[in-house]
């Protein structure tokens, strides 16, 4: 409860400043960018003038380390039950190994929030969508649940909910029957916060969160100044999340 | 298309005891829940009696698809569950989806059944902040 | 030729309630079934996050195959006009409405929430071949029956050869649409090829042509008509043909994978049964090749074929063979790891990334996808032979062979 309370306190905190000023500076070298977001009035809807991103360097990423894993299911209700075949994983951790060099990385994986996403074309209600500023997302009202959106995932990022789920987070309505994965933390970025849970709980620097449609924001200016990379690149879908180091 | 849906509903509320409900509005005051914890509504009750189900789906597209929340969210299901929830003796919030609560015993009414609890939480999820202010209100 | 006559079943002997019995106790078993996986959740199937389509999907997705192929039969005589299957169409304009209606149960009670098939029905992505597939999967059902109308409604009957051909068409777009479930999921290696929307078709002919053989004959001998040896000569001698097909089909699209690097580890996993994929391979060798090609091939090529008893074992095999093709196309193209890190090799990962998933049916899926679909189209074609006249009252050479009349008529002169 008391962890809770902290968590809340810290995250109006984060609100506050990030309303305050367009952008923010929080503590020496993390910055809020926030301008693009801070522009959006309350009660307009989002549009293309944004688009959410996620540079994951894997050198950074810690040998062992969870951390994003376990903010990332805190954070929206995701409970895990002892069963890894059928439990929801909306992000998770993969140690990898170059066939040739013996090089071991460790990374994150989670949606890619591709600009062509294979799960929106497939869908046949139009339950699985992108939003207007890039965020891929199941509008789970419409979602009958036939699972044709995992199938043509290329990330396993989706998740179907095999049982019952109680306990939800408000902001994250999750339900049996349906098919789920990664938000962005949507309901943080149309706060106004800019970051997600996954960013916020490393303490190893190696996510960064942010608006790629914008020059001057962290993430692309990290994007521009050194090579980064698509997983499975040769699908072209151009995904909004991109790995550096591996 | 989405209106075809509702339209469904509105169907079966009348074909089923709905009919009750346009006639007779006194009726649902027989039916027992807690006491809402805000002054008034976002619209007056006898809007919210027949087009609630518009309105808050009105508010999910909106939500869902443009990401209005929070504030500006006027029709949210948060602000109905915030206001509208029960209290058990021990001061825990009550599902709102239980017997005798609110959205629950006028469904039950009119036998109409609830799809928004099958993902939605039913109770506040952490400090419920119209309970705070109910809790100070004088004339409580 | 005499002319055709067509009447309904009598539909009052013991057996006749019995194998109502037996299959309306099919679909109340497998209605249960979704029901009951439907109130624990999926996770008492076989199904995970990694096969994400199991067993009730095998069943559905063959039936709707199936379906289209069950009419071919139809289509030979009102599009090809060959006279000799014309007293053969309106029983497989029957039997492909009611391997769809099965297929299609099966699809919709293994939904997540089949509660909300209406929400399917209204709202369409347009640019999802699944939506696609629900337009075809109805308009099929309007085309068909229109069809049915125009064949056993004599004024109509001048009509036959427009409704058939439309249906025709159709029903090859349809099966395309199946195929292309598959054939358009580009980030798998299994799939993500052109060929199996043609290897689709052709699977559908076989699928279809057992069926209604099986069908045929088991029709014939329980009502005491007379089935000829001429029309079942000329049903199993298509039957091989098709057969064959599917194997040239399959050669085809395995053969192209191995000339390819990228899919090498996928051919291994399934044909070599390398890095886990051992029951695929067992699944495909065994009961696809084996059992469900070559024997009834083996049997339909030789002087076996003369004794109909093997050519109803050949039909079954046949369907066996059938599912099992899906089994392996289905199962095994999910359980193949995704390639995520293409040139990596997963060391340890949340969420068994590059392991093949593993999948064991489970019973309550076996029983929804072959009780529910089985159940309902076989039901729907007793009720329809009841009701409607779809069966000739004879099929015996001397009333269905064009051949066998141009003799008798040589010899009269």
């Amino acid at each position: 409860m008391s962890e809770n309370m902290t968590d809340q306190s810290r995250r109006s905190f984060i609100k506050k400043a990030a309303t305050g000023s367009a952008i923010a500076t929080i503590a020496p070298g993390v910055v809020l960018y926030n301008v693009a977001q801070a522009s959006r009035d309350p009660g307009e809807a989002v549009t293309d003038k944004v688009r959410w991103g996620m540079l994951i360097d894997a050198n950074k990423c810690a040998d062992g380390c969870t951390d994003c894993v376990t903010a990332c299911h805190e954070e929206n209700g995701v409970h895990q039950l002892g069963r890894p075949a059928t439990d929801a994983q909306w992000i998770r951790k993969v140690t990898l190994r170059d066939k040739q060099t013996g090089k071991e990385y460790g990374i994150p994986m989670l949606c890619q929030h591709c600009e062509h996403p294979p799960c929106v074309d497939v869908c046949p209600t139009g339950a699985s969508f992108k939003r207007a500023d890039g965020i891929v997302l199941v509008d789970k009202h419409i979602c009958i649940g036939c699972r044709y959106c995992m199938m043509a995932c290329p990330y396993k990022a989706r998740s179907f909910i095999h049982e019952d789920v109680t306990d939800q987070r408000d902001h994250a309505p999750r339900g049996k029957g349906t098919v789920e994965s990664c938000t962005f933390c949507v309901h943080k970025v149309d706060a106004g916060e800019g970051t997600t849970a996954c960013v916020e709980a490393c303490t190893h620097n190696a996510l960064i969160f942010g608006d790629l449609n914008d020059p001057d924001s962290e993430v692309s200016r990290e994007l521009n100044n050194y090579p980064s990379r698509q997983l499975r690149a040769d699908l072209r879908l151009n995904q909004g999340v991109r790995y550096r180091n591996i | 298309m989405k209106t075809f849906l509702t339209h469904l509903l509105i169907a079966g509320l009348l074909l089923t005891g709905g009919a009750a409900i346009a006639t007779d509005v006194a009726d649902i005051s027989l039916l027992k829940y807690p006491e809402p914890a805000g002054e008034k509504c976002v619209e007056p009750a006898e809007k919210m009696r027949r087009e609630h189900m518009d309105l808050i789906q009105h508010q999910r597209d909106e939500t869902m698809h443009n990401g209005v929340r929070g504030i500006t969210a006027k029709h949210s299901l948060k602000g109905c569950i915030d206001c509208h929830v029960g209290y058990d003796d021990q001061d825990k919030a009550v599902s709102i989806n239980a017997e005798g609560q609110f959205c629950q015993s006028c469904h039950n009414y009119a036998a109409v059944s609830i799809d928004c609890f099958s993902c939605h939480r039913t109770t506040p999820d952490g400090e419920n902040p119209m309970r705070k202010s109910a809790m100070t209100n004088p004339h409580q | 030729m005499k002319p055709i006559t067509y009447t309904q079943i009598e539909g009052k002997s013991t057996g006749y309630w019995a194998l109502l019995g037996v299959l309306g106790a099919m679909i109340l078993a497998g209605f249960s079934a979704s029901m009951y996986m439907e109130h624990h959740g999926h996770h008492v199937t076989g199904m995970t996050n990694q096969i994400v389509w199991g067993m009730p999907h095998i069943f559905a997705v063959y039936l709707i195959v199936a379906a289209s192929g069950a009419l071919n039969v139809a289509s030979i005589a009102s599009v090809f006009s060959k006279k000799a299957y014309k007293p053969l169409a309106p029983l497989s304009a029957l039997l492909s409405l009611a391997l769809l209606a099965g297929g299609l149960a099966v699809l919709v009670l293994d939904l997540g929430r089949p509660d909300r098939l209406i929400i399917a029905m209204t709202e369409l992505n347009l640019k999802s071949i699944f939506a696609w597939n629900q337009l075809l999967y109805n308009g099929f059902f309007v085309i068909v029956g229109i069809y049915v109308w125009m064949m056993l409604e004599k004024k109509m009957n001048k009509y036959t050869r427009i409704a058939g051909t439309a249906a025709f068409i159709w029903r090859l777009i349809l099966t395309t649409g199946t195929g292309s479930i598959f054939g358009f999921l580009v980030a798998r290696q299994a799939y993500d090829a052109a060929i199996l929307a043609p290897m689709f078709i052709i699977m559908s002919f076989s699928a279809g042509l057992a069926i209604y053989i099986l069908v045929l004959m088991a029709a014939y001998k329980w009502t005491g008509r007379e089935l000829g040896d001429s029309v079942l000569r000329r049903l199993k001698n298509l039957l091989s043909v098709f057969v064959s097909a599917v194997l040239y089909f399959v050669l085809a699209y395995h053969l192209t994978n191995l000339y390819a690097a990228e899919h090498h580890s996928v051919e291994a996993f399934i044909l070599l049964g390398s890095n886990g994929g051992g029951q695929y391979s067992a699944v495909f060798w065994w009961l696809q090749i084996l059992l469900g090609s070559v024997v009834p091939l083996a049997i339909l090529f030789t002087s076996l074929s003369k004794q109909r008893l093997m050519i109803g074992i050949a039909s079954a095999l046949v369907i066996i063979g059938g599912l099992a093709q899906m089994y392996v196309i289905i199962i095994g193209g999910q359980a193949f790891p995704l390639e995520v890190f293409p040139g990596m090799e997963v060391i340890s990962s949340g969420f068994m990334d590059g392991v093949p998933a593993a999948y064991s049916a489970s019973f309550p899926e076996i029983v929804l996808g072959f009780g529910m679909g089985f159940g309902v189209a076989l039901i729907m074609v007793v009720i329809g032979v009841t009701v409607l006249r779809f069966l000739p009252q004879s099929l015996a050479d001397e009333v269905v062979d064009p051949h066998y009349v141009a003799e008798s008529a040589e010899a009269a002169a």
